[in-house]
C-alpha cells in the first residue's frame, strides 16, 4: 500500500518538473513543426529528410502490440540513426492510468478507444488518437487442441480450464462482450492482468483454453493453437494511437506515429495478424 | 531470554518495542553531551519521514466521504476475508513445517548447512513474481511436482485458494525460519541437556523445553510472517491467477482497483492498513512485551 502512495506522489512532482520543462521546450520546438511535417510525409520511403531526428522516444503500447512494435521500433531506429525507442507493453488500462499518474512517455498506444478515453479526458494528450489497427479475437487451446475446443460454446464445458483477461482491460471486455452478445455464461479460472498473462497461462499448460487476441495466437507460434470463433465480429477492437501533451521528444513521437500508419507500418501490423483499421 | 545478534533478532526486537537496554536517552534533541549527535539524528528524522509520508498521504487522499460506500461492497469483503484467512492458513503451515526446520538448523550439525540456511531462506530475497514462475515450474499442472500430483491425485494447484496458500507460504516462511532459528541459536541449550539427563527423550526436550523457552521468538516469526502473507501480491497473481472470492486477495484487488478506480484503490489500502496495524498491536500487547 506503500507503493500505491509513493507511485501517485512521486510522479507528479516529475510531472511538475516536466511541465516547465516543456515549456521551455515548446518554444523551440514549434518552429521546427513545419519541416519536420514535411519529412514526416517521406520517412516511410526514405529517411534522408528527417535525419535530424535524435534522442529516445518513449513508447507505452498495449501488451498486443508487443511483437509488431518491436519491430517497428528496430525499423525507426535503423531509420533514424541517433535514436532509440524504448516500449512499456502492458494491459492498456493499466498503462493509461500510469500516464494520468505522470509517468513520462511520448507516444501511447492503446487496445481500446475507452482506455484511450482515460488519457484524453485527463487531458494528457495532444490532438485526437488515430485508429491505426484493429484486432480480433480468438480462442487459444493447448497444440493440437486435445479438448476439441470448436467454438466459443465449447468453453462453457465444466471441467475446462479457461482464463480470460480482466474486464477492465481490453481483451477482456471483447471477451465479455462476445460472450454477452451469445448469451454464453463463462466462469474462467483467473481473470488476467493483461492479455499476454492469459496466453502465458495456455503456453505453460496451466490452462487449457484462453481468450486472447488472434495476433496472440499468431505470435505465440505452435505453441498454442487457434480457434477461430464466429461471435469475435461482434467484438473487434479499434486501437488508437495518440501523441502525449508531456512528451519530451515530439518529433521523435510525431515520427513514430507516422511509421505506425505509413504503408511499410500497416504492413508490418498486418503480417502480425492485426485488421487493417 | 538474551538477546540474539543476527537479523532475526533484530525483527524480534524490533516487534518488542526496540531493543531497551541500546536505547539512546536523548536528554534535549540536538543538545550536546549525552544527546543524539545531529549527523545520525538528522538522517534518522529523514527516515521516519520517509516511512511515514507515505502512510500520511494514504489517509490524506483517502475518500472518506465515500468510504463507507466503497467499503460495504461484496466484493471487498470476499477479498478481506479470503485474505486474512490465505494469510492465516499461510502462517500455519509455515509454523507446522517452518519451526522443525529452523530447529535443525540451529540444533543439528550437518554438511552443508549453511547452503541449506542460505536456500531456504531465499525467497526473502527472490522477486516474489520469479517465485510464482517457479512455483508454477514445481506446482503447476504442468510442472515437475505438480504433474504427478494432478495424475495420481488429481490435485491441481494453480487457480486455487489453496495455490493462494502455497505461494503465500513460500514467501512468508523463511521469515518465520530465520526469527525462529535465531531465537533457538540465542537460547541456551544446557536447559535441553538438563532436560537429557533426567531421561527425556529430544524430541520430549524440544515440546517440553525448548518450546516453551522459544515461544517468543516464535510468536514474532509468525506475525512477521503473517504480515508478509498478508500483503503478497506478485507470487499470487503468477501462481495462483485472479478471481474474486477463490484467488482475489486484498492486494489483487488493491491493484486491479487502481487501473479503474483510484480512489477504491485508497479506500482498500486503507482496510489493509488498518488491519496489519491492529494485528500487530493486538499481538504485540500479548506477546511482544513480556519478557
Amino acid at each position: 500500500m506503500t507503493r500505491t502512495a509513493r507511485r501517485t506522489r512521486r510522479p507528479m512532482q516529475v510531472a511538475a518538473l516536466g511541465a516547465t520543462a516543456l515549456l521551455t521546450l515548446s518554444a523551440c520546438s514549434s518552429s521546427d513543426d513545419s519541416s519536420s511535417a514535411k519529412s514526416d510525409s517521406s520517412a516511410s520511403a526514405s529517411a534522408s529528410a528527417s535525419d535530424k531526428l535524435s534522442g529516445t522516444v518513449t513508447v507505452f503500447a498495449a501488451a498486443s502490440l508487443k511483437e509488431s512494435f518491436t519491430t517497428l521500433g528496430e525499423q525507426f531506429e535503423k531509420d533514424h540513426p541517433g535514436t532509440k525507442v524504448t516500449f512499456s507493453f502492458g494491459g492498456s488500462d493499466s498503462l493509461a492510468s500510469s500516464i494520468t499518474g505522470g509517468a513520462p512517455a511520448d507516444v501511447f498506444a492503446s487496445a481500446s478507444p475507452k482506455t484511450m478515453k482515460i488519457v484524453t479526458d485527463a487531458g494528457d494528450a495532444t490532438g485526437t488518437p488515430a485508429t491505426f489497427v484493429r484486432n480480433q479475437l480468438e480462442i487459444a487451446t493447448l497444440p493440437g487442441n486435445p479438448d476439441k475446443i470448436a467454438s466459443l460454446k465449447d468453453l462453457t464445458k465444466s471441467g475446462l480450464k479457461v482464463v480470460l483477461c480482466d474486464k477492465e482491460v481490453p481483451c477482456g471486455a471483447a471477451a465479455q462482450k462476445a460472450l454477452d452478445a451469445s448469451k454464453l455464461k463463462l466462469t474462467p479460472v483467473s481473470y488476467e492482468q493483461d492479455v499476454k498473462a492469459a496466453l502465458t497461462k495456455v503456453e505453460l499448460k496451466e490452462a487449457d483454453a484462453a481468450v486472447v487476441y488472434k495476433t496472440d495466437v499468431h505470435a505465440a507460434g505452435d505453441k498454442v493453437e487457434g480457434v477461430e470463433f464466429p461471435e469475435s465480429a461482434d467484438a473487434i477492437n479499434e486501437y488508437p494511437i495518440v501523441q502525449l501533451k508531456d512528451a519530451q521528444n515530439t518529433e521523435a513521437a510525431k515520427a513514430f506515429i507516422a511509421l505506425v500508419q505509413s504503408a511499410a507500418g500497416q504492413q508490418v501490423l498486418t503480417e502480425a495478424g492485426f485488421l487493417k483499421p | 531470554m538474551t538477546l540474539p545478534s543476527d537479523k532475526s533478532g533484530a525483527a524480534t526486537d524490533t516487534l518488542r518495542g526496540g531493543p531497551r537496554r541500546r536505547r539512546v536517552r536523548t536528554g534535549g534533541i540536538g543538545g550536546g553531551g549525552r544527546g543524539a549527535p545531529l549527523p545520525l539524528l538528522v538522517p534518522a528524522l529523514i527516515g521516519v519521514a520517509f516511512l511515514v509520508v507515505p502512510l500520511i498521504a494514504l489517509l490524506v487522499r483517502a475518500p472518506w466521504r465515500s468510504l463507507p460506500e466503497l467499503l460495504t461492497s461484496a466484493e471487498v469483503w470476499q477479498a478481506l476475508q479470503l485474505s486474512l484467512v490465505c494469510a492465516t492458513a499461510a502462517t500455519a503451515v509455515s509454523l507446522v513445517i517452518g519451526v522443525p526446520l529452523a530447529w535443525l538448523l540451529a540444533r543439528v550439525e550437518f554438511p552443508g548447512r549453511g547452503l541449506v540456511r542460505a536456500l531456504v531462506t531465499l525467497p526473502l530475497v527472490l522477486p516474489p513474481v520469479v517465485g510464482g514462475v517457479a512455483l508454477l515450474m514445481a506446482l503447476g499442472r504442468n510442472g515437475i511436482v505438480g504433474r504427478s500430483l494432478d495424475s495420481w491425485f488429481g490435485i491441481t494447484l494453480p487457480f486455487t485458494t489453496a495455490g493462494v496458500v502455497v505461494a503465500e507460504a513460500f514467501v512468508a516462511m523463511p521469515f518465520l525460519v530465520i526469527s525462529v532459528e535465531g531465537t533457538l541459536r540465542a537460547a541456551d541449550p544446557r536447559f535441553e541437556e538438563a532436560a537429557a539427563t533426567l531421561g527425556a527423550s529430544r524430541f520430549t526436550a524440544f515440546r517440553r523445553v525448548t518450546l516453551p523457552l522459544i515461544a517468543p521468538g516464535i510468536a514474532a516469526g509468525a506475525v512477521l510472517a503473517w504480515a508478509r502473507a498478508l500483503g503478497e501480491f506478485g507470487a499470487t497473481i503468477t501462481f495462483a491467477g485472479n478471481f474474486p472470492g477463490r484467488t482475489q486477495t486484498m492486494p489483487l484487488a488493491v491493484y486491479l482497483a487502481l487501473q479503474s478506480d483510484p480512489e477504491a484503490a485508497i479506500a482498500l489500502s486503507l482496510v489493509l492498513l488498518a488491519v496489519s496495524v491492529a494485528v500487530l498491536a493486538g499481538l504485540r500487547d500479548r506477546w511482544m512485551t513480556a519478557g
